[in-house]
């Protein structure tokens, strides 16, 4: 029997899990714009504060959650204004590395080859997310039993279902141990089960992650998110807990639930609702 | 880092069961063996020197262990390969690379069989823009489905563009040099060409997108090139020794932009 590292002393703690954070806020904006193609500001003028825990992030269709997401993800370069990430300014020609190294993320259209097995993606993504080399196996074995896909870690990706592959991009979001973890879209796909399995998971991840989870569906935002971002037309309408979205709505408003009435109250302001859609 | 190990006398003590030892000492011991192998060595050669009966029990637990231990299947090792490669070249730019190579032999083909190109060497005027066609296939978002998430992480930008390029340029430029020597063909009159036409390709595909650049550029290529080289039957200027100034001018001026905007690779705007 062997042991790898025997007269190797580690300590439990490094001195980047101790050092104190220099910022107030893990993602800062200030008068954030986005242009998307040629004219239209996707996201325009957003001031946006997020902390450690999980904020849902609702809107309609086309309020620019996706372009948000992406420049989050410092895959779109903000056009005006101040985007502060973990204390770090982003913008300009800069790569980013350091901070992304500390980024999760899952794409709306998430991309993956089929060819590859499970184990194999994941482990690609973690060598692409620069994990060092000796701890990237177990990184990713913790990652893909963390969306329980353990048991299916060998097959190729083009023999599991839709659900699973969502999975499969969590995982491949998680394998660095991000401190920001951006997930678009994740629960399409999921059936309810699976659905309540993740929301665990996200309350899990809350604790120590900021983790901002763009949603269509209101009942997600409810029972895993600790705050909810209202977003419309590329500005915030409302940021709380889910119980202020909730009291936002009165019983005159659309809606099956507290929730969706405060969702619907908020979107469309005083007035009569602005049509079926 | 010079490690303290155990004393023999608290090997020797622990062999015999501990009895003669402190209670710290033991639990010390212990705590070492499971982390030094060294000291288990010396431990289980104390044990069988002096004391029999655990040496007899250790070899009943072995016997009983050893027919269960023989029939269970040691785990298949798993296939290594596609991780290796997949940090040179993503899995879509296979068959596209395959198409280069071909069309590399087939114009040597033309070449050699000398059929209807009169005094051109194909092998010579396809040469610039073949490379272009692979490294465009690493960037393209209708051929890469993970392009989103492969341009948001840390390794994207510079090194992951010149990686995927030097191993389309890794496997065109071999081919193209088997063709060149059998046409006999100069090897700076395609190689300067060649790599001209790739850094250029990156140095605009960091402002339009590596594909649309690569088409771009294949299309003026083949517009002020090739057809009338085609056509007249003569090799073009550009391809002729007097253009390898010219060439060598364009390949410092594409490295030169791609460094400078190597900010430019790191989102989604190279994918295009």
């Amino acid at each position: 029997m062997t042991i790898g590292k025997e007269h190797h002393m580690t300590s439990a703690v490094s001195a980047a899990d101790i050092a104190p954070t220099a910022y107030a806020w893990e993602i800062q904006a200030t008068g954030l714009k986005v242009r998307v193609g040629g004219k239209r500001m996707a996201v325009d003028g957003l001031d946006l504060s997020l902390g450690t825990g999980v904020h849902g992030l609702l809107g309609p269709n086309g309020a620019g959650k996706t372009t948000l997401i992406r420049t989050l993800a410092t895959v779109l370069r903000p056009t005006e204004g101040t985007l502060e990430m973990l204390g770090e300014s982003v913008g300009g020609m800069g790569e980013h590395r350091a901070l992304r190294r500390r980024i999760g993320y899952l794409p709306q259209e998430f991309g993956y080859y089929k060819r590859f097995t499970v184990r194999e993606f994941v482990e690609y993504m973690a060598w692409l997310k620069e994990v060092p080399k000796a701890e990237i196996p177990a990184a990713v074995q913790r990652a893909v039993e963390r969306v329980g896909l353990a048991d299916r870690a060998d097959e190729k990706l083009k023999a599991l279902s839709g659900g699973m592959v969502r999975r499969v991009g969590i995982a491949q979001a998680i394998v660095n141990d991000p401190t920001i973890l951006l997930l678009d879209e994740p629960t399409v796909g999921l059936d309810p089960a699976q659905r309540l399995r993740f929301r665990e998971l996200l309350q899990e991840l809350g604790t120590d992650t900021c983790v901002l989870v763009s949603t269509h569906l209101v009942e997600d935002v409810a029972a895993a998110c600790t705050d909810v971002v209202l977003f419309a037309e590329g500005r915030l309408v409302f940021q709380g807990t889910p119980d202020d979205l909730a009291a936002a709505g009165g019983p005159e408003h659309m809606g099956d639930s507290p929730l969706e009435r405060g969702y619907s109250a908020l979107l469309q302001g005083p007035g009569p609702g602005r049509g079926a859609w | 880092m010079s490690v303290e190990h155990a004393s023999r006398r608290i090997i020797e003590g622990y062999a015999r069961g501990g009895t003669d030892l402190a209670a710290d000492e033991v639990w010390a011991v212990e705590a070492h063996l499971e982390a030094c192998r060294v000291c288990r060595d010396r431990l289980s050669a104390a044990v069988g020197a002096e004391v029999p009966a655990v040496a007899s029990l250790v070899d009943t637990v072995w016997s009983g262990l050893e027919p269960r231990l023989a029939v269970t299947a040691t785990m298949p090792r798993g296939r290594r390969r596609p991780a290796r490669l997949s940090r040179w070249m993503t899995p879509t730019m296979v068959p596209w690379l395959a198409m280069v190579v071909s069309v590399t032999l087939l114009a040597l083909l033309l070449d050699l069989g000398d059929t209807g190109s009169g005094e051109v060497s194909l092998v010579l005027l396809f040469a610039p823009v073949l490379p272009v066609l692979g490294v465009a296939a690493s960037w393209s978002r209708g051929l890469d489905p993970a392009y989103e998430l492969t341009a948001s992480v840390p390794r994207a930008g510079l090194p992951l563009v010149l990686r995927r390029t030097a191993s389309v340029l890794g496997v065109v430029v071999p081919a193209l040099l088997v063709g060149g020597w059998m046409t006999g063909v100069m090897v700076a009159q395609w190689l300067l060409p060649c790599l001209a036409f790739t850094a250029t390709t990156l140095a605009f595909g960091g402002v339009v997108g590596v594909t649309r650049a690569a088409v771009v550029l294949a299309a003026v290529w083949a517009a002020v090139v090739v057809a009338p080289t085609l056509a007249t039957s003569r090799t073009a200027f550009a391809l002729q020794t007097g253009g390898l100034p010219v060439w060598g001018l364009i390949l410092a001026l594409g490295i030169g932009v791609v460094i400078a905007r190597r900010g430019a690779y790191s989102v989604l705007g190279a994918h295009r």
